[in-house]
């Protein structure tokens, strides 16, 4: 099953790689990875997409706990919550396309961010889901380059993450 | 007033009362070994190879229960550590490992002896620190010693950069330590220690399964306490044997792919199962189907929460310091409403139990004219009357030793477990000398393992260890032997040691005594004479007989109950 684990974590040299190299080394899976300084910069804060059983997933909890960079963990899916991810899709913008193009994006709820004669930078914002649908909707041979950030996760409502 | 990084670094160690450091010196610590030389309160131990220092350092910390220390320089000095901090990290020992680094304008240039030190060690360290500044150096190293030696224990890497040893500022050595993302639990949850007791006073086919964590835990007196107060059976891991004494007949020996069939019987058959500090390993409960096949209820002790339900799941999880935990289930069985053990299924137990031990899965030709390996274990063990510190390498010699010399009390037992590091033995042996000077400190070896780390018989010499050699010489690698010929139709590749060198020459070369020991009726004189010898160290050569095998024996992937019996 599909889990969205959020971790906070000293802002410190090596500590995504503490977290990264736990993942390889017990054959865990990473869908997606996310991390920044949070508003106390002494923190970051990091949201990992996995999936696996409930007794991997619990070892993964377990383990990311034991590192001694980790402060807090929180299996995000255990409750109500939201999650976004951006892209950002550079696609072909001539001929007939150039109006399909931003039709597209108007639909997703996409903006266009950077203009040429020849192609569009299109922002996404949404569920993973909803970048994957854009993408399926879109003609492949439109697309000339993507970036994704993978997702960040929020616990709804009063559940917080912090110190 | 200012002083400089590697004077700090040294008054650290004397302030966390380090009292030997064992090393080898080079480019990148040169500053350190200055600062090392201006004093005599850390006493350095000079090895003769890094792997060996950090094995030395391990078995210090193993025997004492104290921090082990190693220094060593970079590069070259840091890979041949790895395979210590590894042995380290796998059997959970506290160690503080420093490591020189190039200095910091040189880091990432591919500059000389320059390796990513906190890179390569991540997966085997339970944390580890590059150093930047000065002013750093001693609140991380009053981290590293809290850390290595609180929670579940483990070796901690400080990596400096040659140019913060020489940098200067004020030195004060905190008091103490504070670290928001670091809190291991030590006491247990009351109701869950509730409901372990319940679940054993119900039980009618207990069984009682420890491991390294008793002894790590300081925990062996609760221990035993326990296991008469319970009257219940008690079997010991690898790495836990001597927590409880070998000696009580309520002890069924080790468990595990070389343990004894009643151990193995009575783990398979409970219907509850307490396990204190110990993780269900591969080499311990075999197939994890088959040790389901019958069911029982789990009560699980660890400091560390990953160790419970990781490879078996678990009915009631303890986490907390196995001593405080022992103490407190102790103390709520005194109370009035906590039952007793129903007697009547324990005697009818304890009669399937006796049936089991019976069967003598430790037995062995006794008549043989050659010397059989398990022999001289057990004359070892006469001789040294059960109270030698006894440190192993890795292979059939460890297995014998482990089933052949009963320990009645912890720490006494010094092995490498988890890695199963070939080389550990003699190393480990010198850590362990150091830490009790006074006592018999004996190295079961075999001819394979001796050869990785034959270097130290020099550091030997020159520090005066006078330890005692037992090597176990049947001219295989004696535990690849066997599993070639279990299943591998006899065929011995690579397994023979072709060209030998003479042990006792060897032995002598290096300024020590050699003998070498060929039948069995000059077994006990040869070990009544080397033991006489109390300042010197003593290499035996004992030519065993090479067909031997350690029975019983589970094959790999198989169950507990599908041992292979003599």
């Amino acid at each position: 099953m599909r889990h969205i684990i959020s971790i906070l974590l000293e802002n410190e040299p090596g500590a995504l790689s503490r977290v990264a190299g736990l993942f390889s080394a017990r054959g865990y899976n990473i869908e997606s990875l996310t991390v920044a300084p949070t508003e106390d910069a002494t923190l970051s804060r990091m949201t990992i997409v996995t999936s696996g059983s409930d007794d991997v997933i619990e070892q993964i909890n377990k383990q990311l706990n034991k590192l001694v960079d980790v402060v807090k963990v929180i299996d995000l899916s255990e409750g109500e919550h939201i999650e976004r991810e951006l892209m950002l899709v550079k696609v072909r913008a001539v001929g007939k396309d150039r109006e399909e193009m931003k039709r597209m994006a108007d639909i997703f709820r996409g903006r266009i961010i950077d203009v040429t004669d020849r192609d569009y930078t299109i922002e996404l914002t949404g569920s993973g889901s909803k970048l994957d649908a854009f993408l399926k909707a879109v003609s492949r041979d439109v697309i000339l380059e993507t970036v994704r950030t993978g997702a960040s996760g929020i616990g709804r409502g009063d559940r917080v993450l912090k110190l | 007033m200012e002083i400089s990084g590697a004077e700090i670094l040294v008054r650290c160690l004397q302030e966390e009362g380090v009292d030997h450091l064992f090393g080898y010196p080079g480019g990148a610590v040169l500053f350190i070994y200055d600062e090392l030389f201006k004093q005599n309160r850390v006493k350095h131990i000079l090895v003769r190879h890094e792997q060996a220092a950090v094995h030395a350092a391990d078995g210090y910390a193993r025997a004492s229960g104290r921090v082990g220390v190693a220094l060593v320089t970079s590069g070259p000095g840091v890979t041949n550590a790895v395979t210590g901090i590894a042995t380290a990290y796998m059997d959970s020992i506290p160690m503080v490992i420093i490591t020189g680094q190039v200095p910091t304008h040189a880091i990432g240039q591919d500059a000389f002896q320059e390796v990513d030190t906190v890179g390569i060690t991540r997966p085997c360290v339970k944390h580890n620190f590059l150093v930047k500044d000065v002013r750093d150096i001693a609140t991380t190293v009053k981290k590293a010693f809290y850390l290595a030696a609180t929670g579940r224990p483990g070796p901690i890497v400080v990596d400096i950069p040659k140019d913060v040893t020489a940098a200067k500022c004020k030195f004060e050595y905190p008091e103490t330590v504070e670290m928001r993302s670091y809190s291991p639990v030590t006491k247990g949850h009351a109701g869950q220690i509730k409901k372990a007791l319940s679940l054993l006073m119900k039980a009618e086919r207990p069984m009682i399964y420890t491991g390294g964590g008793v002894v790590l835990g300081e925990a062996s007196k609760e221990l035993s306490q326990l296991v008469r107060k319970l009257g219940f059976p008690c079997t010991s891991t690898l790495m836990g044997l001597g927590a409880f004494p070998a000696s009580d007949a309520q002890f069924l020996g080790m468990l595990g792919m070389h343990g004894t069939y009643e151990a193995n019987m009575a783990m398979q058959h409970c219907d509850v199962l307490l396990a204190i500090g110990a993780r269900f390993d591969d080499r311990v409960i075999g197939n994890p189907k088959h040790f389901f096949d019958e069911k029982r209820k789990i009560i699980h002790i660890d400091i560390d929460p990953s160790s419970i339900s990781k490879r078996v799941r678990v009915d009631v999880p303890i986490v907390g310091n196995v001593k405080d935990v022992l103490q407190e289930l102790t103390k709520q069985m005194s109370g009035a409403a906590a039952g007793k053990p129903d007697a009547a299924a324990l005697k009818t137990w304890w009669a399937q139990i006796e049936l089991w031990r019976a069967r003598d899965s430790l037995k062995y030709d006794r008549s043989s004219t050659l010397i059989k390996p398990q022999y001289v274990i057990q004359k070892l063990h006469e001789v040294t009357r059960g109270e030698a510190y006894v440190t192993s390498d890795v292979g059939q010699h460890q297995m014998w030793a482990a089933q052949f010399y009963k320990f009645e009390k912890p720490r006494r037992w010094i092995n490498s477990g988890g890695l199963g590091t070939m080389g550990f033995g003699m190393p480990s042996a010198m850590g362990a000398q150091l830490a009790h000077p006074k006592d018999t400190v004996v190295c079961v070896t075999g001819e394979s393992s001796i050869m990785m780390c034959i270097q130290e018989l020099s550091t030997c010499k020159q520090y005066r260890l006078p330890l005692k050699i037992v090597s176990l010489n049947n001219r295989y690698m004696g535990m690849v032997r066997q599993w070639q010929e279990f299943f591998h139709g006899n065929r011995y590749a690579e397994s023979y040691m072709d060209a030998l060198p003479d042990f006792v020459k060897l032995a002598e070369s290096f300024g020590h005594i050699g003998v070498r020991i060929e039948k069995p009726g000059d077994v006990e004189g040869a070990l009544v004479e080397a033991f006489k010898r109390k300042n010197d160290l003593v290499f035996m050569d004992f030519v065993t007989d090479q067909a031997e095998n350690v029975y019983p024996m589970i094959p790999g992937g198989k169950g507990l109950s599908e041992m292979i019996l003599v």
